[in-house]
């Protein structure tokens, strides 16, 4: 099964069309959570609001996530192990307030976290591979580092 | 002897950035004594045992539930009076923040991955008046504000 999410705070049309075009190229349930888009596609189950626990129990269940470059979705794909490709929002589309999506994805691939898809022709490609690889896993916990800096930033005022 | 663990209140809007909150301060929860607050009451059942409040969620589109934000807020800061307050945003999280400044708590703001090439809107108003404001991003930690690494943990490279 085939994951999508588009957040839950905007609506984002364009990724949904594109998925519900390349859902029948596909020999794979597509489920999407979407939020109050226009658009009625016609390929893949969509779902509205998860509550944090429904959302895990899917996503446990996915083999690969699509998502906007939203930091939770990211996180949570890292984490878990599975491969994510980001399809990022475009303000100048009226997707997004700004363009913040489009850094975090560059940023995302340029460390090798992560695919990136700007329209259909790569969202189709990606999507096509077979046994797309996770590039990247994470643990549970932020780094080292910042914990300690701010532990020491409570104790100590340093 | 018991002593009191030093309370921390952890606060954040649900989604990217309640993840990334969890990600710093569930490490520290043997540490202190952790209270959270989100804006869905679903995020409770991620934080086990440790006390929750639910905070009204808010951005730019709905800005006049501020009054309500601030209103809990502050009911919450009286009843629980933290040594500090740490948040990863959104607006709410300022409020928290603001709240926490008039009580002269500790009041620190990690800005969210997201923002890779600016500091996030909300980072910025917090700059104003959080004692400790830390970006995720090296290249944007100048003017007082601190890089120590990030919520990703130690990568875990395939």
């Amino acid at each position: 099964m085939i994951f999508a999410t588009t957040g839950t705070q905007l609506p984002f049309d364009r990724m949904i069309r594109i998925l519900d075009e390349v859902a029948p190229l596909l020999d794979e349930e597509i489920v999407a959570q979407v939020h109050r888009g226009a658009y009625r596609p016609q390929h893949i189950k969509t779902v509205d609001f998860l509550p944090p626990d429904e959302f895990e129990q899917l996503f446990g269940r996915a083999r690969l996530i699509v998502a906007h470059a939203g930091m939770g979705t990211i996180l949570s794909a890292l984490q878990a192990g599975k491969p994510i490709i980001i399809f990022p929002r475009v303000a100048a589309l009226g997707e997004h307030r700004n363009e913040h999506q489009r850094a975090t994805a560059a940023k995302m691939r340029e460390q090798r976290l992560a695919y990136v898809a700007h329209d259909t022709e790569e969202l189709r490609r990606l999507l096509l591979v077979k046994e797309l690889q996770p590039l990247c896993g994470i643990g549970g916990t932020a780094d080292e580092e910042l914990i300690l800096s701010i532990t020491n930033y409570i104790e100590h005022d340093e | 002897m018991l002593t009191m663990r030093t309370k921390i209140i952890a606060t954040a809007s649900i989604g990217g950035h309640w993840k990334q909150l969890l990600r710093i301060t569930r490490p520290m929860e043997e540490r202190y004594e952790i209270v959270y607050a989100s804006t869905h009451a679903g995020c409770a059942t991620m934080v086990g045992k440790n006390r929750f409040y639910l905070m009204p969620d808010f951005n730019r589109n709905n800005a006049w539930r501020i009054v309500d934000s601030f209103l809990r807020a502050m009911r919450m800061m009286c009843k629980e009076r933290p040594a500090a307050v740490i948040t990863t945003g959104a607006a709410p999280g300022l409020v928290c923040l603001m709240v926490a400044w008039l009580m002269r708590c500790k009041t620190i703001w990690i800005d969210s991955i997201a923002n890779a090439e600016r500091l996030s809107a909300s980072g910025r108003m917090a700059r104003r008046f959080a004692s400790r404001v830390y970006t995720q991003w090296p290249d944007l930690a100048q003017g007082g504000v601190c890089y120590a690494g990030t919520v990703m943990g130690r990568e875990q490279k395939n």
